[in-house]
């Protein structure tokens, strides 16, 4: 039996994204920046909220405020159901078999670092290999690095390529029978590369090695399913899905999360404590210590709610045109070169200037109202790869629109103007 | 675009493209190294000095236009000044770069390093023009390593 996400696409490809009636539920979009009206580039960093989602977390907090899982009272009735319908949401939107594998997290550098303290101190030891890639954010470095120092085990780097493409021949031969782990993005942040996960995945799992997907940068811009996808764990952010800040996903299979032991201790986390031993809750509770971010659970529900309106494959199709625009646009710059030219790409649109750091291309730009990001993306071995100490980089979202790429190329003309 | 051309002084830019006092002193007796985290700038500043007196001091590194000019006009300021003098100069570059003086004044005591006023106007950017003076703070305390944060 097909799904409803699998179903519901096809229907949403019929008619094109409208963007003006998309930007409509997005009131910061409103607003002026130095008198000039805001051109929001910077989403790999975070998203807008629309409407929807600031009210889903008013009415949380003005109708519904309660602890949750405990209360026998309407108001902690009200709460839970709206936290748990939000886990039923994510379960849903990634493809998940059950909601027991969508543990809610901080975010998705807590859901890598709860799986490198939690799966990675259980089952590797001195002497196994942890195998990355070189556009990884430092979020999907770190926390590996830190468990390699814990057990002694051994991080493995794939190259990527001038464009910014991971080189799949280097990766079949990191492979081998030590390859413990392997911890993938989906999209670079950094240069936009949407890597083939599937392919991937199924490399690592022909040596055993379960696989995590950092989504952080593909789940705003184009469908995911974890099964269909084949890995053992997946993470996203909600702040980048249009949702608020503090709330993230881990998705993880059952038979996985169940093997692995607790990464924080606390309440929610446990079905009986006493001083000799303690019982741990079944998932996904058991990673759930402490009360959650209710508000932010609701929140991201809400914010996905709103992405299924639109419709993702819908938002896929527009980007990819947006970007492809931009790519266009900017190429026309004298001077200008795009960091990231991978044939498969998404939504990250990384630059440099000739002679002009990013930093002052961001300064002036900011001045036109447009806002980008500058500096190093929290990928420095990606810019030592490029040999670029920061790059320029615009990124986007279904709110944004060909005018606003006119705009910044409008704005770069000012950088070019002052940095002659 | 007032607050811009304010930043961008044609001075500024100078510094940026031809940066003075940019190498390494191969006998410099004191020398830190500066990161910005944020942004990923990175310098090295190496001072000589002779009896309490900066003989020479000079730069290398990576960064935007502002943090260049900055320590590039910094070198070019310091020759001949005591280390209590520098200090001190760093202390009033410091109010001038976070709007806490008027640019009559500025000018009057800090000369040439009175263009980099304009940057009281881009707080982001305040980060920016101090790297090199923390860092040469560092190298003359003896201290190997400076950060912005």
């Amino acid at each position: 039996m097909k799904a409803l996400h699998e179903i519901k696409p096809a229907a949403a490809n019929a008619t094109p994204l409208d963007v003006e009636r998309i930007r409509r539920d997005f009131p910061i979009l409103r607003q002026r920046v130095h008198g000039k009206p805001l051109v929001y580039l910077d989403n790999a960093a975070t998203a807008q909220k629309p409407q929807a989602v600031i009210d889903a977390i008013q009415r949380y907090y003005s109708e519904e405020n309660s602890n949750i899982h405990r209360g026998v009272h309407t108001l902690s009735e009200k709460a839970t159901e709206a936290y748990e319908g939000a886990r039923s949401k994510v379960k849903e939107f990634l493809g998940a078999s059950s909601a027991r594998e969508t543990i809610f997290v901080r975010g998705s550098t807590e859901g890598i670092n709860l799986v490198a303290q939690s799966y990675g101190r259980a089952f590797l030891r001195e002497g196994d290999e942890i195998v990355i890639s070189a556009m990884e954010h430092h979020s999907n470095i770190v926390p590996w690095q830190m468990l390699c120092g814990q057990v002694g085990a051994r991080l493995r780097v794939v190259p990527i390529n001038h464009d910014g493409e991971m080189l799949i021949d280097e990766y079949a031969r990191l492979l081998g029978p030590k390859t413990r782990f392997v911890s993938v993005a989906h999209v670079s942040n950094a240069l936009g590369t949407v890597n083939p996960v599937k392919q991937i995945v199924e490399m690592a799992h022909a040596h055993n090695a379960p696989v995590l997907v950092d989504g952080a940068q593909a789940a705003p811009h184009m469908k995911v399913d974890v099964r269909e996808l084949g890995c053992d764990f997946y993470v996203f952010s909600g702040h980048k899905l249009y949702g608020p800040t503090g709330i993230g996903v881990l998705y993880g299979r059952e038979g996985l999360l169940e093997a692995m032991p607790p990464y924080q201790g606390g309440g929610d986390m446990i079905s009986l404590v006493t001083f000799e031993k303690t019982h741990y809750n079944s998932l996904p509770y058991k990673f759930e210590a402490g009360t959650p971010h209710i508000a932010g659970g609701i929140g991201l529900g809400a914010a996905i709610d709103y992405i299924n309106g639109v419709g993702i494959d819908r938002v896929a199709a527009y980007e990819q045109e947006l970007l492809a625009y931009a790519t266009r646009s900017l190429l026309a710059i004298d001077r200008l070169r795009i960091i990231g030219t991978a044939r498969e790409k998404a939504s990250v649109l990384s630059f440099v200037l000739d002679g002009v750091h990013a930093h002052d291309i961001g300064t002036i730009l900011d001045r036109e109202g447009v806002a980008i990001r500058a500096g190093h993306h929290c990928a420095m071995p990606v810019m030592q790869r490029f040999g670029v100490p920061a790059t320029a980089r615009a990124s986007f979202a279904c709110y944004n629109n060909r005018e606003e790429i006119d705009t910044l190329v409008r704005a770069i003309g000012k950088v070019s103007e002052v940095f002659k | 675009m007032s607050e811009l051309s304010d930043l961008y002084q044609e001075v500024i830019l100078d510094h940026n493209r031809s940066p003075r006092n940019f190498k390494k002193l191969e006998d410099a007796d004191r020398k830190a190294d500066g990161y910005n985290p944020l942004c990923g700038d990175q310098i090295t500043v190496y001072v000589k000095l002779e009896n309490g007196v900066i003989g020479e001091v000079s730069f290398q590194g990576s960064g935007c236009a502002i943090s260049k000019a900055s320590a590039s006009m910094m070198t070019a300021s310091l020759k001949g000044k005591t280390v209590e003098e520098a200090d001190a100069m760093f202390d009033r570059v410091h109010k001038m770069l976070t709007g806490g003086s008027s640019p009559a004044v500025d000018a009057e005591e800090l000369g040439k390093l009175a263009a980099l006023s304009g940057v009281s106007n881009f707080p982001a950017r305040v980060k920016c023009a101090t790297l090199s003076w923390h860092t040469l703070r560092s190298a003359l305390k003896g201290e190997r390593v400076a950060s912005t944060e």
